[in-house]
């Protein structure tokens, strides 16, 4: 038997405190982060892996590549607003275009659990099919496994991604600077709360319908336009929060946002005052931050306001270099806290 | 938003503020009892826009963390085992017990399901005749009626199958229990207004009384607590001791009748143990002889559990005001919401959390 010399055997991750996964280990939030940082970055580490980047950009023939892949196992299957195929396209399609990549093409591995009806799978890959058009990408490769009865939840779907930086920019949170202006692109948590919704059961007055979209040609246009794009992140699972305190950490910035700024829908702010949930760490599917120098504020936001997918985009606050870097929200009654990273999954309160 | 925004005004609450100032001549310590009532305080930063000499108390009124222990290892048990629908609110799934919390039992196996209801338990017992299905009843006076509703639609249904792990509380006797303390501090009190919401605030007033402690019945917004402390502080410099209903939009005299009735019906007052705090007498809800079929606790028999609570948790002191979460060694440090050594940490509504949440820390 071959030993591997310097591989450490025993597990990273504090075992004494997860043997096991919980959902909190995907929810977005710090559990998430920590298995991250202690498990998968110390086992493959190489630094283009460590800059924790939504895609990673890499050179190949003199250009450069932005490559990426996510999973998506939502339940239901279908919602207000989108469904499992139009998700899996928009969500990796994002991903690439957070590099500020032009995405060219996708891979598509299909789970499915045996008993799923051939109807339900023909209207997801049906709109897998009208969403990659609508992106403007081709799925060239795939996969389909199937597993036994039970053994899968009706359908899982993972894409891989890979697209083209036409422009010399490099956006990272490392780019991030004291004195960028802090925007997003639209209003935020719709996907979150329209899953939510009707996961639950939740009859609300009119069903709130997500968010999601592809968002790669609205950020070509802001690139397109000269705009100096130091850094893009899309909105997912944490939401605007983990976001914000991603990119603090990252960029060893501290950001200040104001409540008031922050665009969240009537009818997605009832539903989380509701159930006590915080509309800032409900995830959206067709929402990014972007951190522009602050002279180039207006420009970006009415270039991201005459397109479909940033109508309600708006400036939320700015970065500075206050110590210690951190992210602060001043509330709506003008007194300032701090907006800390959820620690997993938010769970509906008792009253 | 409506009923919200106009309660989260700026302008508002700087002017409630400064009349709080203006009033103020000496200093006064005012406890908040209900836990959203500290979630909004430190969410906002209400207590940053009080005079120096205005001191907001967090009381006790977080449900989750004043579940004693040994009832949360009967829940952890009783939702391990096969053949149980272990239903709960989302903010109890966190809770530590004495070594895990129903989080880790659902990721071991056992079918734990947040509900938003406890009649949706009630559903989940029809549909699933073979399987118990147990519901936790965490809460104040305020989730009591709709507990004691789906007891009560168990029974008229003929459920065999539906259970319910009781830790209802009241409010009254915990103000009781802190006003008797030897080194009370608070001077004032604003109740809890969705809890006066249902049982009305008539029996607040021999407490004031007895005290000659004022209390404000108040919301949960900015300009509810601002106006509640106002309202406090009015009494408090006048030299009265009264019962004064801020949440009037939400609260009358008598409260809601029809719950109190159903409350009434089903649970009997019983002493109960509080966690961090220990037992007050006549301060909780048990079911009933009659319902008694529904009770988990019978049907599990899960014998006499005596479990000891972590000695660094302080969230027993934090839970009476005596000490503010900053003020626990462990805050911060080795007590996080992702390794909580107490309920406090983790509870939507718990006072560390609300610190750890939106105050800086180390």
């Amino acid at each position: 038997m071959t030993s591997i010399p310097d591989f450490n055997l025993s597990c990273p991750f504090p075992i004494e405190n997860y043997p096991q996964v919980l959902m909190a280990h995907g929810g977005g939030g710090k559990l998430m982060h920590q298995l991250i940082g202690k498990m998968f970055l110390p086992a493959f580490g190489n630094p283009m892996l460590d800059s924790q980047h939504d895609a990673s950009v890499f050179e190949a023939g003199g250009q450069r590549l932005a490559f990426t892949t996510d999973s998506y196992v939502v339940r239901p299957l279908f919602f207000p607003g989108g469904d499992l195929g139009s998700l899996a396209v928009h969500g990796t399609v994002n991903d690439l275009a957070m590099a500020g990549a032009r995405p060219l093409y996708l891979s598509a591995a299909f789970i499915i659990e045996e008993g799923l009806p051939m109807e339900t799978l023909w209207k997801i890959v049906a709109s897998m099919q009208q969403a990659a058009q609508q992106a403007g990408v081709q799925i060239i490769t795939g996969d389909t496994k199937v597993v036994d009865k039970g053994k899968g939840d009706s359908l899982f779907i993972n894409t891989a991604g890979i697209g083209i930086l036409d422009h010399p920019l490099k956006i990272t949170p490392a780019s991030v600077r004291p004195g960028d202006a802090v925007l997003v692109s639209g209003d935020l948590g719709r996907h979150g709360m329209a899953v939510m919704a009707v996961r639950e059961g939740l009859a609300f007055e009119s069903a709130i319908e997500s968010d999601s979209a592809p968002l790669a040609d609205l950020v070509l246009q802001l690139l397109r336009a000269g705009i100096e794009v130091h850094c893009l992140r899309d909105i997912t699972r944490g939401g605007l929060t983990s976001v914000l305190n991603e990119i603090s950490e990252a960029s060893s910035l501290t950001l200040q946002v104001e409540e008031t700024l922050i665009p969240v829908r009537e009818d997605v702010r009832a539903a989380c005052e509701l159930l006590g949930l915080d509309p800032f760490q409900v995830a959206c599917e067709g929402r990014f931050a972007a951190f522009v120098p602050e002279r180039e504020t207006e420009r970006a936001l009415a270039i991201m306001r005459a397109h479909p997918h940033g109508i309600g985009a708006s400036r939320i606050g700015s970065v500075s270099d206050q110590r210690p870097p951190r992210v602060l929200l001043k509330s709506a009654i003008g007194a300032r806290r701090i907006l800390d990273m959820s620690s997993g999954e938010q769970l509906p309160r008792i009253c | 938003m409506k009923y919200l925004d106009e309660y989260r005004d700026a302008a508002g609450s700087h002017k409630l503020a400064r009349e709080i100032a203006r009033i103020t001549t000496r200093p006064w310590s005012i406890m908040e009892t209900c836990g959203g009532q500290t979630h909004a305080i430190i969410k906002f930063g209400i207590d940053e826009l009080l005079p120096k000499n205005i001191t907001l108390i967090h009381g006790p009124g977080c449900p989750v963390c004043v579940t004693p222990l040994e009832l949360i290892d009967r829940a952890l048990a009783i939702a391990a085992q096969p053949g149980v629908i272990f239903c709960s609110f989302g903010d109890m799934l966190r809770v530590p017990g004495s070594n895990r919390d129903l989080l880790s039992v659902k990721a071991g196996g056992g079918d734990v399901r947040i509900v938003y209801s406890p009649l949706d338990a009630v559903k989940l017992a029809e549909q699933n005749p073979g399987k118990a299905v147990v519901f936790f009843g965490v809460g104040f006076e305020t989730t009591a009626p709709a507990t004691a509703m789906a007891v009560y639609q168990a029974a008229r249904k003929g459920l065999k199958n539906f259970f319910l792990l009781a830790s209802h509380v009241l409010v009254p006797p915990a103000m009781e229990a802190i006003l008797r303390s030897p080194d009370r501090r608070v001077q004032g009190f604003l109740a809890a207004g969705h809890v006066c919401a249902v049982m009305g605030w008539e029996e607040y007033i021999p407490i004031a009384a007895k005290y000659h402690v004022p209390i404000v019945v108040t919301g949960f917004e900015p300009l509810d607590i601002l106006q509640g402390v106002l309202m406090c502080v009015r009494q408090l410099e006048s030299g009265r001791a009264e019962v004064e209903n801020q949440y009037s939009r939400a609260v009358r005299r008598e409260g809601n009748r029809p719950a109190q009735q159903i409350v009434g019906e089903v649970f009997q007052v019983t002493p109960r143990k509080w966690r961090g705090i220990g037992e007050i007498p006549q301060s909780g809800l048990g079911l009933r002889e009659a319902y008694a079929a529904f009770d988990a606790e019978r049907k599990f028999g899960l014998g006499d559990l005596r479990v000891e609570e972590p000695s660094e948790c302080l969230s027993g002191l934090v839970l009476q005001g005596r000490i503010k979460p900053h003020e626990c060694p462990a805050f911060g440090a080795r007590c996080t919401p992702e390794h909580p050594l107490g309920a406090t940490m983790v509870s939507s509504e718990g006072t560390c959390a609300a610190y750890y949440r939106y105050r800086p820390h180390p």
